[in-house]
């Protein structure tokens, strides 16, 4: 079925695959913003066994989405995986160094004779929350704003900066740097706030639940500002638009706005997820519900989509040089060949499959919540 | 051609050798314990004695600790392809990438969602459920383990795969050629087989450190049991699959099979070395000369093809060539890959220059321009590879500059000594699991100290084996990271070799910094023992 589709229809599905994994991925960053709140929430040493152990059954999967999401990517756009991760070069490492110390810390934090104590590992645990949220989101914020790179005949990147990358959160002269970072420090609030919407619907007790709601004040306007200028900043501004006889890159002004404009499904979807996340959000602050993390969770994940779809559809290019514009990579230029992409499509059939038993294997865990009760039997929890 | 920054191309190679390495280190004992935790459970729930749950989680218990550090060290390789090989990721991101894909989607999500289950959902689901997560775990992590030899056992026999000249990349033509190549099915099956072997090694060592201390003696004599038969019956697949390994390899990678035998002059009825000592090589030939050696006559010519009479090519054979025996040197094959990449080099550049005239209007010179690129395709098509399908294009990067032909030869001696080593230690193995077969059937294995104390210091060698594995597979292929394609000093991404040296010097320190943690936690653990639930 798939070889019937054109080229192009391929790299356009391939990118709505990314692109969804990638909003999944921020979503389920919450267990990165639920970090930074372990010792901020857990005042005695229950509570903060209690945080702990209701992220620690849900680290793996975020993981598991960034590993996926990365292979995904590698596959289907490869030229992107070798001109980001090759030129962005220290983002990308510091990146990983945060979720390397991340994935023994869970494991390693209570268990006896581990060298380090567990303050160390609940500081990893932190440092990930902080660096991975931050530096995620400023790295999807270049997907907009571009970067500073150049391509040679044989597709072998140069970089133009010698800071690999941590230019773009650091040079303050570029405006555009300040964009990046508002979406940089918007996915770490978003994260905060899904994180703390997510206890609320997983612990059960009451001190918490209270210390909680509070909380969730700071980060949801933090969040909610931060996002805006984010927002309106790359609506309004010029964007790296491809001809689609020629293939040359040039800059149009509002481009992105009129992306939006002239995929009204992209819009739909967009205004949807903005209105599920307030929905959360609200519902959470104002009202004893435990169910925000549902609504805004659902929100995160179309509202994230809608914006990679927005850097990716409609003749636009999706990882822009700013320096050096026909080195732009667009979803024609940069994708797989016809037939890996064919390949690679029938493996996505299976990704159905794999969201069931995620499922599955989700609820039949957290058929209860998690209570002080729990935490004091030796055989249950595992952190 | 450019000139390549060797400094900057060896601490890439160093790092990715370092991590790959941490890496392994966990790798093998998650696909062998996975397993031998599952025939546990699986007994415990046919039996229903307690008494086998509590050696179960015993075992999950370090097989959790491990797991965990191995996620950690396997995420970073991942993604080095990207930011420290990206000229490789490019020019084989159509076919490698791939592998990885499916591997993320089929393997990594099965092994963490139902680690989760076997962790997490003693008390929470039924007993069948938690057995099937134990099993499903297992499967993922083996699954994860065929993906990614794979995408390794393509780089070492690029099957499946054709150059598209005008994007200068290899793309994909049959998927089906790239997963069932012969050379990844050996890979897969010898691999997976050495973690079975490591981790039952793992299992009997650390219960006959029980039994010499008199400790959790019958939890000790029944891991045993379950470890042995598993460790027995896999040191046979292990060995049939190592054969079937080096048979591949004399097809597809003569030389390094050339250097795991110190082989230099080929020879019909060629003998294979059990045990030999090279010694220096004196100037100027480049033979290296046994100080002492034990042959099995025969032997080399009936690994290789299955038959006494044949030749087996011989490093010189290689790459001066040789005739009577119709080898085709390494010299001749420089030559032509050298034509091939100064032609695609035209190709483009005439190819871009008759587009941009044609923009202009200037018809009659933008033809020029287009004759003068397909003349070049020509060239570049009869010099890329030969008609019997193998490939010269990238001996063309050992042609001037300074670049010796002799850089196609792999180091010798690291590849003769891993391979010897390997094979004597998997000999040992087979020994240490049959004799504790023996002795436990016997009710004796408890006197036999000397037995026990040897089977707990075979854990260390077993990790020392399967490395050595990897040595052979990884420097015997040198200098090519896509075996006669791509040589490693092309694929590397262009960085200040100061970063990577930084970035090696992080991961040293921190793997090095994880791995005593894990080695004291597990430590720990293992001195409570059983008993105590592990907690
Ligand atoms: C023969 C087996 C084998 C080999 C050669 C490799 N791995 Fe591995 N890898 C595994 C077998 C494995 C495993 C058994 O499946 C692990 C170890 C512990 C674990 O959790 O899964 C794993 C974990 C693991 C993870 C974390 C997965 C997760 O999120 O759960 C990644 C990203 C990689 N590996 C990637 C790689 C790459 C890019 C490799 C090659 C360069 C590589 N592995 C070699
Ligand atoms: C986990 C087991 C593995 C070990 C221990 C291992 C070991 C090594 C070593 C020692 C090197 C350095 C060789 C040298 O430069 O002298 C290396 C390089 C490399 N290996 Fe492996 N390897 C493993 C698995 C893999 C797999 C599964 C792949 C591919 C999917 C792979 C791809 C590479 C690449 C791309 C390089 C860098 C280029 C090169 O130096 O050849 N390795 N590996
Ligand atoms: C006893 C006879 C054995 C033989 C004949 C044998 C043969 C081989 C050969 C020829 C290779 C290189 C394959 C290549 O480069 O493509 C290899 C690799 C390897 N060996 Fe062995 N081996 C044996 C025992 C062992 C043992 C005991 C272990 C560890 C417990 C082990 C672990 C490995 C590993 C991990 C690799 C690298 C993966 C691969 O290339 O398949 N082998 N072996």
């Amino acid at each position: 079925m798939f070889e019937n589709f054109s080229h192009s229809v391929l790299q356009h599905y391939w990118w709505i695959i990314v692109s969804l994994l990638a909003a999944i991925l921020v979503f389920l960053m919450f267990v990165q913003g639920g970090q930074t709140f372990v010792y901020s929430l857990g005042k005695t040493k229950t509570q903060r066994k209690m945080v702990v152990n209701a992220l620690g059954r849900k680290w793996e999967f975020t993981f598991t989405t960034l590993v996926t999401f990365g292979g995904a990517f590698f596959a289907s756009f490869p030229l992107f995986y070798a001109t980001s991760f090759g030129g962005a070069y220290w983002v990308w490492l510091l990146i990983l160094f945060a979720f390397i110390i991340q994935a023994v810390a869970y494991e390693f934090r209570s268990k006896p004779n581990n060298i380090f104590g567990s303050g160390t590992y609940e500081a990893f645990l932190f440092i990930n929350g902080l660096l991975g949220t931050v530096l995620i989101g400023t790295a999807v914020a270049t997907f907009f704003t571009g970067s500073d790179f150049r391509l040679d005949d044989m597709n072998r990147v140069t970089w133009g900066n010698s800071w690999r990358g941590l230019e773009l959160a650091f040079s303050f002269g570029r405006y555009e740097t300040y964009i990046n970072l508002s979406l940089g420090l918007a996915v770490f609030f978003l994260a905060r706030s899904l994180g703390l919407m997510y206890f609320l619907n997983s612990i059960d007790d009451e001190t918490l639940d209270k210390r909680i709601r509070k909380k969730l004040w700071y980060s949801a306007l933090l969040f909610l500002v931060l996002f805006l200028f984010f927002l309106v900043n790359i609506l309004v501004m010029k964007g790296y638009a491809v001809d689609p006889e020629t293939r040359i890159v040039f800059l149009e002004q509002y481009k992105y706005l009129n992306n939006l404009l002239n995929m009204p499904i992209v819009l739909i979807i967009f205004l949807t997820g903005v209105v599920a996340v307030l929905f959360g959000l609200i519902v959470s602050l104002t009202k004893a519900s435990t169910k925000g993390i549902w609504s805004a969770g659902f929100g995160t994940i179309l509202t994230v989509f809608a914006l990679l779809l927005v850097a990716g559809f409609n003749n636009t290019a999706f990882y822009p040089s700013y320096s050096n514009l026909q080195s732009s990579l667009t979803i024609a230029n940069a994708s797989s060949s016809k037939y890996t992409l064919t390949a690679m499509s029938y493996v996505s059939l299976v990704v159905p499959f794999v969201i069931a038993y995620i499922w599955y294997a989700w609820k039949a865990i957290n058929k209860k919540k998690i209570d002080e009760e729990e935490m004091s039997d030796e055989e249950s929890h595992a952190y | 051609m450019e000139n390549f920054d060797m400094s900057l191309i060896d601490w890439s190679r160093g790092q990715f050798a370092l991590t790959a390495f941490y890496h392994w280190l966990f790798v093998p004992l998650t696909l062998g314990l996975s397993f031998i935790v599952a025939f546990m459970e699986t007994i415990y729930v046919r039996t229903g004695n307690p008494e086998w749950k509590r050696i179960t989680k015993f075992w999950m218990i370090l097989f959790g600790i491990n797991f965990a550090i191995g996620v950690a060290t396997g995420l970073i390789l991942e993604f080095e392809f990207g930011t420290n090989w990206s000229n490789y990721s490019w020019f084989v991101g159509d076919i490698f990438g791939a592998p990885l894909a499916v591997e993320g989607i089929m393997a990594f999500f099965l092994e963490s969602t139902f680690v989760a289950v076997m962790f997490f959902g003693w008390n929470k689901v039924s007993k069948r459920f938690h057995l099937t997560s134990t099993w499903l775990v297992a499967l993922g992590a083996n699954l994860s383990a065929l993906w990614i030899l794979v995408a390794n056992a393509w780089m070492q026999n690029p099957v499946g795969t054709e150059f598209n000249f005008d994007i200068a990349r290899n793309e994909m033509t049959s998927f089906w050629a790239v997963l069932f190549s012969p050379t990844a099915i050996s890979k897969f099956l010898h691999t997976i087989t050495s973690g079975f072997v490591l981790a039952s090694i793992f299992v009997m060592g650390i219960s006959s450190w029980y039994l010499l201390k008199r400790r959790h003696i019958l939890f000790a004599k029944r891991s045993m049991v379950v470890a042995g038969t598993f460790g027995i019956l896999s040191s046979v697949f292990l060995v049939f699959s190592g054969d079937e390994s080096a048979r591949e390899m004399a097809r597809v990678q003569p030389m390094k099979f050339a250097a795991m035998e110190g082989l230099y002059k080929g020879t019909t009825n060629a003998p294979l070395i059990a045990i030999g000592f090279m010694e220096k090589p004196t100037p100027p030939g480049l033979e290296r000369d046994f100080a002492f050696k034990i042959e099995i006559p025969n032997m080399l010519s009936y690994m290789a093809y299955l038959d006494v009479n044949k030749f087996v090519p011989g490093i010189e054979d290689l790459l001066w060539g040789n005739e009577k025996q119709n080898i085709r040197s390494y010299e001749d094959k420089v030559k032509k890959g050298k034509k091939a990449i100064q032609a695609l080099a035209l190709y483009k550049r005439s190819a871009k220059i008759s587009d941009s005239l044609k923009f202009a209007g200037d018809t009659a010179r933008a033809d020029k321009h287009k004759n003068t690129a397909n003349e070049a395709l020509a060239i570049f098509k009869t010099n890329f590879k030969d008609p019997d399908g193998s490939y010269n294009f990238g001996y063309g990067y050992y042609a001037g500059h300074g670049r010796s032909i002799k850089e196609l030869i792999p180091d010798v001696p690291t590849a003769f000594y891993s391979f010897h080593l390997m094979v004597i230690l998997g000999v040992h193995f087979g020994i240490v699991f049959l004799l504790g077969m023996i002795f436990i059937y016997k009710r004796k294995i408890i006197k036999k100290r000397w037995y026990l104390w040897i089977t707990f210091w075979t854990i260390p060698l077993a990790y020392i084996a399967t490395m050595l594995g990897w040595l052979l597979a990884e420097m015997g292929r040198q200098p090519w990271v896509i075996q006669d394609l791509m040589p490693t000093l092309s694929a590397v991404s262009q960085l200040d070799s100061s970063s990577v040296k930084l970035t090696f010097w992080i991961f040293a320190g921190l793997f090095t910094a994880l791995l005593l943690a894990d080695f004291f936690i597990l430590r720990r653990q293992i001195l409570i023992g059983p008993k105590e639930g592990g907690k």
